[in-house]
C-alpha cells in the first residue's frame, strides 16, 4: 500500500495515477496522483461526491478511458504486470477474463437485441474453450447463482423482459461468468430500490467470497460501503484524502472532509434538528485551490493548508493526507484530536469576541485605543 | 433572540396542531390510469380494458406546520399521490381536501386562488427550469402569474430577498440555470416555490439527485424555512433515512396503498407492517452492527395486475390464506398510527 516498491501480495496496484483532459482552456487534471492497492479477495470501497474522480479511476484500471482523457502519469499494475500501457488488443483479452465490470445502469450494459443467454455464452466462449453446449450450461449455472428463478426459461429472454433488479443480476452474472480476479463495480445499486439493493449487495459479497475475486466498489452511498467493504478510499477533487479499514474511516475518520461527509448523512433513529453541513461545494477541476483542495471548506484550515499540498502519510491503520496529522502521533485517537481542535477553535472565537467587546466598551468610554 | 423566536414558534405550532383542522386531507383517494390497448386491438384481439391503479384508496391528513413523509419503492404511487395533493391530477374517486375544500372537482378558475398557496419542488430542478430564462425571471414567474406585486422594482427586490433566503447572492439572479451546480439549482427551485408565499409545499425527491454533503445543506435549509414561515411539507423520497430525518409523520406506500402510517419516531421504533419492517431492514447500516437481516425476497409486482387480497402477500413472510383473498382494512395502532395488515390485526405478529 505504501510507497514501497511492488508489494508482491497486491493484486492491483495503482501508483501515482494522473489523468488529464486537454481542453481549449488548458489541461484539466481530473485525477491527481492516486496510489492505492487491492489484495486478492478484498473489497475496497471508493467514495466521494460526484466529480471526485471515482468512476474515472475505475475506467482507467479497466483501460476504458475515453479520449481526450489520457493517463498522464503513474502506473497501474495488475497481478504483477503493468497494464496501463498495454496495447488495446491485449487489454481487451484481459478485460472480461481477468477484470470484470459492473456499471450503474444495467440496461445500457446489456445489448437489447440479443437474448441474455446469447450475451452470456458469447462472453464465456470468448474467454474459455468451452463448447457451445458447455457454455450454455455454465450460463444457466451462473444465472442460478445470481438468483434468477427458472434460469432455463429466462436464459432465452431479452433484457427488456427483466426488471431492474433482475437485469443487474444478469450483469453481475456476465461480470463473474469467467471468474475474474478483479471486479470493478461502479455504482452497482444506485439505480435500484433499497430492498433490491440489499439483495444485490448480499449477492455480490457472497459471490466474490466464493469466487475469491477482489472487488473495487465505487459508490457514493456510505451505508453500502459500511456493510460491504474491508477498506475504504475517500476521494475529493481528484485526490485521495483518506484510506483505511472501514470501521476506522466510518467511525473515527482522520480527515476533516471524511468527518463532514459522515456527519452529513441522516442516520435512522438519531433525531437531530440540523445535519452537520460542509459549506460550499467541491471545486471545479479548472479551479482547484492551491495547497489542500479541501482548504476553502475546511473549518480547521491553516495558512499552510492554503500553500502546500499535503502528502499521504500513515496514521493508525490507514493513511491520510492532511496537515493536521503532521507531527501528531499517527496512532492518536482521531476523535480526541478533533475534539481538541474544536475546543481550541471555540476558545479562539470567544477570545476574538471578547477582544471585540473590550474594544467596543473602550470606545464607549470615549477612549482612544 | 432569534432562538427564542423559533422556540416560541415551535410551541404555538405544537398547541394548535392538536386543535386545528388538517391543511390537507385525503379520503379513499384513488387515481387509475387507463392503459388499455387501442380500441381496434381490443375488438380484434378480444383484449380487455386495463387500468393501472397508481393510487388505490389512500387516506391521510397533513396538519399545518408539519412534515408528512411518504416512502416506498419505485412504482408504488408516491409521485402520483403528490400530484393529486396539489391538484395536478384529478382523482378517479375519493376526495382531496385543502383546508376543507375538495379540490378534485374544482375548475381551473376556481382552483386559481388556491394554486398560489401550494407549490412543488422536483427531483431534477434543471428539467423544471426554462434554460433560456435568467434565474430572476424564473423566480419571479409565480409572482407575475399570480399578480402578487405590481411594479418591477418590487418584484426585483422580492427576488433578491428570496435569493438571499436560500443562500444565494442577489447578483446570481442575472445568471442562467446552467451556470449553477445541482445543489444551487435546487436552492433556486426552493426560492421559486417560496415566491408565491405558499402554505403547503410538495417536495418530490428533492435531494435524490444530490450528493450527501449538499443534501445536508438543502435539508437544513428546508427545515429553517419551515420554522420561519410555518410551512407544511409533503416530503417524498425513497431514502428512508432522509424521510425519517425531516418528517413528523411518515406514510409507507406499497402498490398504491398506504400500508402503514405513524409518527416517524414511533414508526422507526415499532414498525408494525411486515413491509415497513422489510424496508427498514434493507437499509445499509453505517453502524456495521452485523445484525442478521431478514432476507428480503422478490420485487414489486406490476400495478396493472396486482396480487389478490393484500398486495404484499407474495413477499410477506407472515402471509396466510386470508391474506391472499381478503384486502386488509386500516386499523389504528396504539402508537398513534394506522396499519393495514391481517397479521397485525389478528395479533399474529
Amino acid at each position: 500500500m505504501n510507497n514501497n516498491q511492488s508489494n508482491s501480495g497486491a493484486l492491483l496496484e495503482v501508483k501515482g495515477l494522473r489523468i488529464e483532459f486537454p481542453t481549449r482552456r488548458g489541461t484539466l487534471r481530473a485525477i491527481d496522483g492516486i496510489s492505492l492497492s487491492l489484495e486478492a479477495g478484498e473489497i475496497l470501497g471508493v467514495v466521494g461526491e460526484s466529480g471526485a474522480g471515482k468512476s474515472l479511476t475505475g475506467t482507467a484500471i479497466t483501460g476504458l478511458l475515453e479520449r481526450p482523457g489520457r493517463i498522464a502519469g503513474g502506473e497501474i499494475h495488475f497481478n504483477g504486470q503493468r497494464i496501463d500501457n498495454l496495447p488495446s488488443e491485449a487489454m481487451r483479452k484481459l478485460r472480461g477474463k481477468q477484470i470484470g465490470s459492473i456499471f450503474q445502469d444495467p440496461l445500457t450494459s446489456l445489448n437489447p437485441l440479443f437474448s441474455v443467454g446469447r450475451q452470456l455464452i458469447e462472453t464465456i466462449r470468448t474467454h474459455t474453450d468451452l463448447t457451445p453446449r458447455q457454455a450454455r450450461a455454465r450460463a444457466i449455472e451462473m444465472l442460478t447463482q445470481v438468483g434468477i428463478p427458472a434460469p432455463e426459461q429466462r436464459i432465452d429472454q431479452y433484457p427488456h423482459q427483466f426488471s431492474g433488479g433482475m437485469r443487474q443480476r444478469v450483469v453481475i452474472a456476465l461480470a463473474l461468468c469467467v471468474n475474474p480476479k478483479l471486479v470493478i463495480a461502479d455504482e452497482p445499486t444506485t439505480a435500484l430500490d433499497v430492498s433490491v439493493q440489499a439483495q444485490i449487495i448480499d449477492l455480490l459479497k457472497t459471490l466474490c467470497r466464493e469466487h475469491g475475486s477482489a472487488v473495487m466498489l465505487v459508490t457514493h452511498d456510505m451505508g453500502v460501503i459500511a456493510e460491504t467493504c474491508d477498506r475504504v478510499a475517500v476521494m475529493y477533487a481528484g485526490r485521495l484524502v483518506e484510506v483505511g479499514p472501514v470501521q476506522e474511516v466510518v467511525k473515527h475518520a482522520r480527515h476533516p472532509y471524511t468527518r463532514g461527509l459522515m456527519g452529513s448523512i441522516p442516520k435512522l433513529g438519531e433525531e437531530v434538528e440540523h445535519l452537520v453541513q460542509i459549506d460550499g461545494a467541491m471545486p471545479r477541476l479548472s479551479h482547484i485551490p492551491k495547497g489542500c483542495a479541501f482548504n476553502p471548506r475546511c473549518p480547521y484550515a491553516t495558512a499552510r493548508c492554503r500553500e502546500d499540498k499535503p502528502e499521504f502519510a500513515q496514521a493508525g491503520r490507514g493513511e491520510v493526507a492532511c496537515w493536521l496529522w503532521e507531527g501528531v502521533d499517527p496512532d492518536a485517537d482521531p476523535d480526541q484530536l478533533f475534539e481538541e481542535l474544536a475546543l481550541a477553535q471555540r476558545a479562539r472565537h470567544q477570545a476574538e469576541a471578547g477582544n471585540l467587546a473590550v474594544k467596543k466598551s473602550v470606545q464607549a468610554c470615549g477612549l482612544e485605543v | 433572540m432569534m432562538n427564542a423566536h423559533v422556540a416560541q414558534d415551535a410551541m404555538t405550532m405544537a398547541t394548535d396542531k392538536a386543535a386545528a383542522e388538517p391543511i390537507l386531507r385525503a379520503r379513499n383517494l384513488k387515481r387509475h390510469f387507463d392503459v388499455s390497448p387501442p380500441w381496434l386491438n381490443r375488438v380484434l384481439e378480444r383484449r380487455p380494458r386495463q387500468f393501472l391503479r397508481a393510487v388505490d384508496g389512500i387516506d391521510f391528513e397533513i396538519h399545518k406546520g408539519e412534515t408528512f413523509g411518504l416512502v416506498g419503492e419505485s412504482g408504488c404511487g408516491k409521485s402520483t399521490a403528490a400530484r393529486l395533493a396539489v391538484g395536478l391530477y384529478a382523482p378517479s374517486s375519493g376526495s382531496i381536501e385543502f383546508e376543507g375544500v375538495d379540490i378534485g372537482p374544482l375548475s381551473r378558475k376556481q382552483m386559481a386562488p388556491l394554486r398560489s398557496r401550494m407549490q412543488m419542488i422536483f427531483q431534477d430542478p434543471y428539467a423544471s427550469f426554462n434554460p433560456r430564462w435568467r434565474v430572476k425571471k424564473i423566480i419571479a414567474e409565480p409572482i407575475r402569474v399570480f399578480g402578487l406585486l405590481k411594479t418591477t422594482a418590487e418584484v426585483d427586490a422580492r427576488v433578491a430577498e428570496l435569493l438571499t433566503q436560500v443562500g444565494l447572492m442577489p447578483a446570481d439572479g442575472d445568471k442562467y440555470p446552467h451556470e449553477f451546480s445541482g445543489g444551487q439549482r435546487q436552492r433556486i427551485s426552493i426560492a421559486r416555490a417560496l415566491a408565491s408565499n405558499p402554505d403547503f409545499i410538495v417536495c418530490d425527491e428533492p435531494t435524490s439527485a444530490l450528493d450527501v454533503s449538499v443534501q445536508a445543506q438543502i435539508l437544513n435549509l428546508m427545515r429553517d424555512l419551515q420554522r420561519q414561515y410555518r410551512l407544511t411539507y409533503m416530503f417524498i423520497s425513497h431514502d428512508l433515512a432522509v424521510v425519517f430525518h425531516i418528517s413528523d409523520r411518515v406514510g409507507v406506500m406499497y402498490l398504491g396503498a398506504m400500508v402503514e402510517q405513524a409518527p416517524s419516531a414511533e414508526l422507526l421504533r415499532n414498525p408494525r407492517h411486515p413491509y415497513t419492517r422489510m424496508l427498514l431492514d434493507a437499509i445499509p447500516d453505517l453502524d456495521m452492527s452485523g445484525r442478521a437481516r431478514t432476507p428480503v425476497s422478490g420485487e414489486v409486482p406490476s400495478p396493472i395486475s396486482p396480487p389478490s387480497g393484500c398486495t404484499f402477500h407474495p413477499r410477506c413472510p407472515h402471509a396466510n390464506a386470508r391474506c391472499t383473498s381478503e384486502r386488509p382494512v386500516t386499523i389504528a395502532t396504539d402508537g398513534g398510527g394506522q396499519v393495514a395488515c391481517h397479521a397485525v390485526e389478528e395479533g399474529r405478529i
